[in-house]
Order: C-alpha cells, then sequence, then structure tokens
C-alpha cells in the first residue's frame, strides 16, 4: 500500500511539477503522525497573517516521511520529531547541511519529553521511571523500531538508569530490559499505543510525550486518565528544515523560511503552547507556566554523545536495543 | 506463411507480456536487485538471524493454521451455499467477498477490538483462559479473515457445476453419503481446493495491516515477516528490508509451483478416473 502511495505520489509530482513551479504560494509540510491537529492549527493561523497561501499537509512516521521525501514526496518543509531523519535527508542532497543553524534553538521551534499517562486516581502509585521496572506494572508504548516517541522513550529510561546507577552498563542494561518485559504490547505508533491503553484498557501506564498525555487528558477525561510528570526525562526536540531542493526547484525558498520563522512567533507559540509542546517564547511561556510543571530535562548530546552515536549503539540492526528483544 | 488460427495472435501476445513484465515482473526484479546488492554471506546473515527465523516461524505457523481452517470450514461454507436453499441465503453470499473489499487496517482494528480483553468475545474467553489478542492465535485469526473468500469462491463454481447424475450413479450403485463424497466430488474438486488453500496461504504470509493491530509485534514471539521488513525500512535499511523481502517472494512462488504442479497431477487423475 505504502508503495503504491509513494509511486502514485511521485507520479502525481511527475504531471503536476511544472505547475508547482509556476506556484510560489503553496508549499507541502511534511510531518509526524501526531502533528495532525497541531499543524492544521498552526497552518490556520499562519495563512490569517498571509493571506493567499496554500499549506498542504502530509503526515506519518518521521523516518517514513523522509523515505518518502527521497523518492519522489515534495515537501518544501519538514517539520519532523527526530534528529536523525532531517540528517538522512541532508546524507541524500535534499537539506543543506548546517540546517541546525538556519533557525533559533537547533532549528527546534517547540519541545517536548516522555511522560507518563496513568489511570485516574493512579492505583499502582506510579510516580517515577524506577516504578516501571515492578512485577506488578504493565507499560505501554509504541514499537521502538517504528515510532520515534518510543526511541525517545527507550532513550529516557536509559537516561535515568544511567543516573541512578551511577554509569554501571550491566545495571542499566537490566534496568531497561525490565521496563522492556512489561510491554504486553508494541504498537506501530503512537496514537495506536493510546488506543491500546485507552480503549483496550491494557497496562498500568502509558508512556508517551508530554503534549500527547495532555491532549489524552483533556479528550478522555480525569476520571479516566490522568498525567504523572516523571523526575526527569528526555528533551525531545522536534526539528524543522527547507527542503531545499524541492523548495528551490517550487521557487517557494522565501515562503518557506517565513513558515517555519512563523512557528517561532508569539502566534505560532502559543498554538503549539495549546497543543501541549512546551515552548521558547517568554511571553507565551508566562501565558501557560500553570499548566507545564517543572521538570528537570537531559539532552542527547549530553547523556548519549549525539545522534549519530545514539543510531550507532542503540538504533542500527544488532545494537543496543536489538540485544533487548533478542534475549528474551 | 503460417497462418494462426486467433488473429492478431502477436499483437495480443505482445500486450499482454508487456503489461505482465510492466506490472509484475518489474517491481519484482527491483526487489531482487536491491537484494542481490549484497553479498552472499551478508544475506544469509540477515536471512537467517534469529529475529528473522522467530518471524517466519510465527508467520508460516499462524498461516498454516489459518488456512487448514479456512479450508475446513471454506469447504462448508461454500457447500451450504451451493446446496441449500435459505433465506438470506444471497446476503451470506455476498459477505464472504466482504474481506477483499475491505481495507484490511479496518478488519485488524474491528478483530482487535472484539477480541481484547474487554471486548466481545475477548471477554468471555478470558474467563476461560484464552486470549486471542496480542497473540499468535490473534495472528491466526486475522489470517482466516481475511483469506476466507480464496477458498470458497474457487470451490463454489465447481460445486455449482457439478452434475447431479454422477451423484445419482453412484447412489444407484449403492454408495453411502460418504463413500460418494470421497470418491466422488472430493476429486473433482481437489483442484480447486489446491488452487484455493495456495492462494489463501500465500495471502497469509503477506498480510500485514489485519495483523498488526492485533499482533502485540514483539520480536521473537508475536512478530510476523511483514513487519521485520517495515521495520527494517524504518532503519533506512533496504537491502535488509529487500533481502527478508525475497524470502516471503520465494516462499509465495514455490508454493505456487507446488500447487500447480499438484493440481496438474490431481486434473490427470481425475481425467483418467
Amino acid at each position: 500500500m505504502n508503495r503504491f502511495l509513494i509511486l502514485g505520489t511521485a507520479l502525481a509530482a511527475l504531471i503536476t511539477g511544472p505547475a508547482f513551479a509556476q506556484e510560489p504560494n503553496k508549499l507541502l509540510n511534511a510531518s509526524y503522525d501526531i502533528a495532525r491537529e497541531l499543524f492544521a492549527a498552526e497552518n490556520e493561523a499562519f495563512i490569517k497573517v498571509h493571506p493567499g497561501v496554500t499549506i498542504d499537509q502530509s503526515h506519518a512516521g518521521t523516518s517514513k516521511q523522509a523515505r518518502a521525501i527521497v523518492e519522489g514526496l515534495e515537501a518544501d518543509v519538514v517539520t519532523f520529531n527526530q534528529v536523525t531523519d532531517i540528517d538522512f535527508l541532508v546524507k541524500q542532497g535534499f537539506v543543506s547541511k548546517d540546517w541546525q543553524k538556519d533557525f533559533p534553538n537547533s532549528a527546534s521551534p517547540f519541545y517536548s519529553f516522555p511522560s507518563f499517562l496513568v489511570r485516574a486516581g493512579n492505583p499502582k502509585n506510579i510516580k517515577d521511571w524506577n516504578d516501571l521496572v515492578r512485577d506488578d506494572v504493565k507499560v505501554v508504548f509504541p514499537n521502538p523500531k517504528t515510532s520515534g516517541n518510543a526511541r525517545y522513550t527507550y532513550l529516557a529510561a536509559t537516561a535515568y538508569a544511567r543516573e541512578a546507577f551511577g554509569g554501571d552498563e550491566e545495571k542499566v542494561e537490566a534496568f531497561v530490559k525490565k521496563i522492556f518485559d512489561n510491554v504486553p504490547v508494541f504498537d506501530t505508533g503512537g496514537r495506536a499505543a493510546t488506543t491500546t491503553f485507552v480503549e483496550r484498557q491494557i497496562g498500568d501506564v502509558l508512556i508517551t510525550f508530554e503534549a500527547e498525555t495532555r491532549g489524552i487528558a483533556k479528550q478522555y477525561g480525569a476520571d479516566k486518565v490522568e498525567s504523572v510528570i516523571p523526575s526527569v526525562s528526555l528533551l525531545a526536540e522536534f526539528p524543522v528544515a527547507v527542503v531545499d531542493k524541492v523548495a528551490k526547484k517550487h521557487g517557494t525558498e522565501t515562503l518557506a523560511k517565513t513558515y517555519l520563522d512563523f512557528l517561532y512567533s508569539e502566534e505560532g507559540q502559543r498554538v503549539a503552547a495549546q497543543f501541549g509542546h512546551r515552548v521558547h517564547d517568554e511571553k507565551v511561556k508566562a501565558e501557560f507556566s500553570k499548566e507545564f510543571p517543572e521538570i528537570r530535562l537531559v539532552k542527547v548530546d549530553d547523556v548519549f554523545g549525539g545522534w549519530d552515536k545514539v543510531q550507532k549503539e542503540h538504533f542500527a540492526s544488532g545494537a543496543a536495543l536489538d540485544k533487548l528483544y533478542g534475549s528474551r | 506463411m503460417k497462418r494462426n488460427v486467433l488473429p492478431g495472435l502477436r499483437l495480443s501476445l505482445g500486450v499482454t507480456l508487456f503489461y505482465v513484465g510492466l506490472i509484475v515482473l518489474l517491481p519484482l526484479a527491483a526487489l531482487a536487485v536491491k537484494a542481490a546488492s549484497l553479498g552472499p554471506s551478508e544475506y544469509w546473515a540477515i536471512v537467517s538471524s534469529p529475529r528473522s527465523v522467530a518471524s517466519y516461524k510465527v508467520t508460516v505457523l499462524a498461516a498454516l493454521g489459518a488456512t487448514i481452517f479456512n479450508l475446513l470450514f471454506g469447504l462448508a461454507l461454500a457447500w451450504v451455499l451451493t446446496r441449500y436453499r435459505f433465506p438470506g441465503r444471497r446476503l451470506v453470499d455476498a459477505m464472504v467477498d466482504l474481506p477483499f473489499a475491505l481495507p484490511t487496517a479496518v478488519a485488524g482494528i474491528s478483530l482487535t477490538a472484539l477480541f481484547s480483553a474487554n471486548g466481545w468475545f475477548g471477554s468471555v474467553l478470558a474467563h476461560l483462559g484464552i486470549t486471542v489478542a496480542y497473540t499468535p492465535l490473534g495472528i491466526m485469526i486475522a489470517m482466516c479473515f481475511t483469506s476466507l473468500p480464496f477458498i470458497v469462491r474457487t470451490v463454489q463454481p465447481v460445486l455449482e457445476d457439478l452434475d447431479p447424475a454422477l451423484e445419482e450413479a453412484a447412489q444407484s450403485l449403492g454408495g453411502s453419503d460418504w463413500t460418494i463424497f470421497r470418491k466422488v466430488i472430493l476429486p473433482l474438486l481437489t483442484p480447486a481446493l489446491l488452487a484455493g488453500t495456495s492462494l489463501s496461504f500465500a495471502r497469509s504470509l503477506g498480510e500485514f495491516g489485519a495483523i498488526i493491530f492485533i499482533a502485540g509485534n514483539q520480536p521473537m514471539s508475536t512478530e510476523i515477516t511483514a513487519l521485520l521488513i517495515f521495520i527494517r525500512l524504518e532503519e533506512y535499511d533496504y537491502q535488509a528490508a529487500a533481502a527478508i523481502a525475497s524470502v516471503l517472494l520465494i516462499t509465495a512462488f514455490v508454493m505456487l509451483a507446488i500447487t500447480n504442479w499438484m493440481q496438474a497431477r490431481a486434473l490427470r487423475y481425475t481425467v483418467k478416473g
């Protein structure tokens, strides 16, 4: 099905390609799965300020989106949830090498972190990462192999364990493995994991971005679920970039930049905050200060030595993550 | 110059080969080329890794179970639909095609809702100590659902065309019902059953959408091969994905070759018999 989609998009792009070139007021934003509602709202706000502009959205897992772009999806900008997926586009020559310098905060307009969602009243009294290894706790998060969201969860648990065990790698490994052993179902994406937890009533705690836990809590109500913020978590950045190769072809370079800049504007930040993302704009931050409790966040660069290293040591085929599964 | 009986044979043959090449062979060739860019030892390491082997096991065993179930149940369904007249028969007949028409993801979601511990079936089965959702059993049920029409739809026309005179003759010779079924009807049905079975099995091997919802997707236990291919792609590992995909492709191909051969034998037997 996916093949068809890519083939179809490629074909459509081939046919409409020249038409696009004469339409520099139209953008395609390729984004990750659970950002659908967020960008629908952002686009609406953007068009209010820049009338006559059309922003099309495309949503799927970020790695899938990156692959689709290389295979012919003509996205002018990408708004992903993982740095590695933009790095892949850099390697393929679609995005300029120093994209992280093009926009503030390493090209990440807002941020979030893996957080917990538990059943109403928190019956299992789950407060922090070390509660997840208990025998009586079932943990739900998607498959880190198919979900960027879950990769952050894996890294956050590892980061917590490294602090807790003072770098005793064996203990860290056993800790993370125990959490994985407590997972009854690996869904392929964040939203599917939400369904498993909320609708199918499986598991005692769901781990996903804070932005998502807040959304779920709002949607399902406090009598069903409540969100719990752990003592420490991992900073999850949502990097954005102009896909230079496509934008150049479409003549949309300026518009693409304006669009991404808008995400940093007060209005853009407010929309992001409304959708549960933490933002950098001081004024918006103050507005929402009550909704976002303080948390200590660690960075991938500090704990793991950067995304390249993470990719090689943890996520590559046969690396640390595969060993966790392999031993069960 | 020798003339063909059919006019325009050469043209139609050309068009046929062109389309088969373009639509079937070309994508498969692309897959083979991707897989071939690996060395033989790398290829072997990927397709024989414990995780891959575990996924083949789950997929093949579940597909076998689903196919056997469909063989029995599909035959019974085809039998009832052709031999009996009852109210709502046409509706049931139309429903058989539903799994064909339905996006398999829809099937996956509804089956999961039914069989999960708080679903209609799941809550009853849970009392009996049987869990279906997120176990290999769930995978099997999803496969059963998506591949059922293959057997019904291949057997049904043969049953419909079966000459009643054959059965009457057997009856007049004193054959019991069971003997008639075994010696007269079953041999005639065998080629169709084989074709349906192999299609159903091949479809089960490749099913993805319906299964990923109901399988727990746990590596080494409930991870199907199609999901493993998807995972390798997510890692930007095209070659490994292609290598594992080629295993499915070869399996499906061998399956079809074997059943074709068996069908040919069965046909010869019926013609002679």
